[in-house]
């Protein structure tokens, strides 16, 4: 295995479970331009690969396996003023025991594992966390798990479907929508909640005239740019992030604003050194 | 964030009653200032009263009364479901345009009608519990006074505390002359005009409103105007979104041929309440609609200005952007 040399940081179930993933999606992969070698070979830290794994939405099955590492049965009868609350998460129902003041961000990255909405500010300003509720876009530092009883809450480990990236996921990969990545589950889920919004004929600040009525809404860029920025992005991947949500709105291809180096640009490159 | 006992309620006259036994308790709505607060240790309530569940979510046209063909919310409609609501959309722009102008999405799909009326000031000593505060902690002194006060008032402040409001959705509703109807501990129901809802500050800063102890809002209402072809919510801030206003104005004109029936010229960022521009509106009316009225009038709004030491630039961009909100709203309210 060539690629194997990759990764030599990596544990032997950790390789199997990349290894596992990258088998089965190579024709996702390649339907967005980058065949398979070529990914790897821009994914070549273990942090990139990581990372590409999580936004492809594998985080679960990671999370299965610390499950099991870290032992699922805390011990709760301690907990002040402990309340027990029952929601859906990615489809599927959950009940916690938790302390009040815990966040929802907090209860789906510390007890549910699920460590792909992050904590960028924790008060609100940055985005980071946003999930989706019951079919809406919010932060879940600012909400309470308390208060979750018998919502829906999906989360970026939730929006692939059997193996298949969400469309807003392929755009952010061909259009590199991303840098470290951090903001990045927020931005998908903003991203994705946005769409609906539009859809339903929903205005922004930006709107030239609220008064009319026109469901579903193009948005310009300017509505685009203006609708996600509740979504901070520390590296400023923003002219990506708009190109990947114009082209799944529009539902037309928008040409990427960057390209591989390929074997020719590479000697271009070397030739004009 | 210090422990607290988080409780349900079925009902407001549930909620009051917790209010009215537990001084310490708070209301808990979208949370979206309350538990940013909590975290920063500003707040630090002992028990939280849920009532975002309660049935107060309708926002609807006023049929009967006095109020017949006005618009009222409920307490906990999300901001987003009133901003884009037909009825708001069509009949009060002006309210759809404040409230889009605060936040984000996610923000605005949490925060509640009355959550935006009770927010905190942003004011950074308030929020930093190192800082002498008087509102956070009377008799401490005003960290703010003598220190950056870019932010702060230029109306009606005191020495005590020179904070503003920050919420834009007031500063619409104050220029529509919105009504409060808050239900008290007996389940009594008051109307509170919207200019005498929140307060100056005075030698009370810890006091931001004139709700009493376990008063709880339960809607919002506004008249029947006829102002939605011409209005518009100007917010001018440090970047173009997702920030606090430095200031701005709500305008509305009523007119007849190029005269000015009614005028409404409302401002945030300028003061401890949303700060109604009476003498800018009693000037203008009668007067014909055009910029070299607006500008008379907006020098007229700035008389009273007293700015502080880093605020000065806020009467000159007071004066543009009244005379620019007028014009907008001349213009239909586009943008
Ligand atoms: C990053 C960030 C940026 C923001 N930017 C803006 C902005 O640009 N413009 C703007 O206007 N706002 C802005 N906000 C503030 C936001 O609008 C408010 O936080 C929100 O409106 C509060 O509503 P809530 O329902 O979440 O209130 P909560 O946090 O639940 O409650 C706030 C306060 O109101 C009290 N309360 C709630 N409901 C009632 C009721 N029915 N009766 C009596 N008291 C009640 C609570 O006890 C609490 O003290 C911003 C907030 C954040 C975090
Ligand atoms: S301006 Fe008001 S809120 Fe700010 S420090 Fe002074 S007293 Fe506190
Ligand atoms: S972590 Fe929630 S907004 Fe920053
Ligand atoms: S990709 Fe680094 S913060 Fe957005």
């Amino acid at each position: 295995m060539q690629e194997e040399s990759l990764f030599p940081d990596l544990t032997n179930d950790e390789k199997k479970l990349i290894e596992d993933f990258l088998s089965e999606d190579v024709n996702e992969l390649s339907d967005f331009g980058a065949k398979r070698r070529e990914f790897l070979k821009q994914v070549s830290t273990v942090a990139g690969a990581m990372f590409a794994y999580q936004l492809m939405g594998g985080q679960e099955v990671f999370a299965h396996s610390f499950n099991q590492t870290t032992g699922d049965e805390i011990n709760h009868a301690n907990i002040e003023n402990g309340i027990t609350v029952a929601f859906k998460v990615n489809g599927l129902q959950k009940t916690l025991e938790v302390d009040p003041r815990m966040t929802l961000l907090d209860a789906l990255r510390e007890k549910l594992l699920l460590t792909g909405s992050k904590k960028g500010c924790d008060h609100g300003q940055c985005g980071a966390c946003t999930v989706i509720a019951d079919g809406r876009r919010i932060l879940s530092c600012l909400t309470l798990t308390a208060t979750c009883e018998g919502k829906s809450i999906v989360t970026i480990e939730g929006i692939s479907k059997n193996g298949q990236l969400h469309p807003v996921q392929a755009a952010f990969i061909k259009h590199d929508g991303f840098q470290c990545g951090y903001c990045t589950p927020g931005q998908i889920c903003s991203a994705i909640a946005l769409m609906n919004e539009a859809k339903n004929g929903e205005v922004s600040f930006v709107t030239a005239d609220v008064r009319v009525k026109a469901r579903p809404l193009q948005l310009s860029d300017e509505e685009i740019r203006e609708r996600m920025s509740g979504n901070i992005c520390r590296c400023g991947a923003y002219p990506n992030i708009i190109a990947a949500i114009r082209e799944v709105h529009s539902g037309k291809n928008v040409a990427e604003l960057w390209k591989f180096a390929g074997e020719n640009n590479q000697t271009q490159f070397k030739s004009s050194v | 964030m210090r422990p607290f006992k988080y409780s349900g309620t079925g009902s407001v006259n549930a909620a009051s009653q917790i209010l009215a036994v537990n001084p310490n308790a708070k209301l808990l709505a979208g949370g979206t200032n309350l538990l940013d607060l909590m975290k920063e240790d500003v707040e630090r309530p002992d028990e939280l009263v849920d009532i975002s569940r309660l049935n107060l979510t309708s926002v609807k046209m006023i049929s009967g009364g006095v109020n017949t063909g006005g618009l009222s919310i409920g307490a906990l409609d999300k901001n987003t479901d009133t901003a884009n609501h037909p009825l708001v959309r069509q009949n009060f722009p002006l309210l759809t345009q404040a409230i889009l102008a605060g936040a984000s999405a996610q923000i605005r799909n949490m925060a509640t009608t009355g959550g935006n009326l009770n927010q905190r000031t942003r004011c950074p000593y308030f929020y930093d519990i190192a800082m002498p505060c008087n509102k956070r902690q009377p008799g401490t002194g005003c960290g703010a006074f003598e220190g950056v006060n870019r932010n702060h008032a230029i109306f009606g402040w005191s020495e005590n505390c020179i904070a503003v409001h920050p919420s834009d959705m007031c500063i619409a509703l104050v220029a529509l002359d919105a009504i409060v109807k808050v239900q008290g501990i007996d389940g009594t129901v008051r109307n509170i005009p919207f200019s005498g809802y929140h307060r100056l500050p005075g030698d009370m800063p810890q006091k931001d409103n004139n709700l009493n102890p376990g008063e709880i809002v339960i809607a919002i209402e506004i008249p029947k105007n006829n102002f939605a072809g011409k209005s518009y919510y100007l917010k001018v801030r440090d970047r173009a979104s997702y920030a606090f206003a430095l200031l701005s104005v709500a305008a509305a004109l009523e007119t007849e041929g190029n005269k000015i029936k009614q005028v409404r010229i409302a401002m945030g960022g300028v003061a401890h309440k949303p700060w109604r521009a009476t003498e800018a509106e009693n000037f203008l009316s009668g007067k014909i609609a055009d910029e070299k009225n607006f500008k008379e009038a907006a020098d007229t709004a700035m008389l009273m200005a007293k700015p502080l030491e880093h605020n000065q630039f806020k009467v000159e961009l007071g004066k543009r952007a009244i005379v620019r909100a007028l014009m907008q709203a001349m213009n239909g309210g586009r943008i």
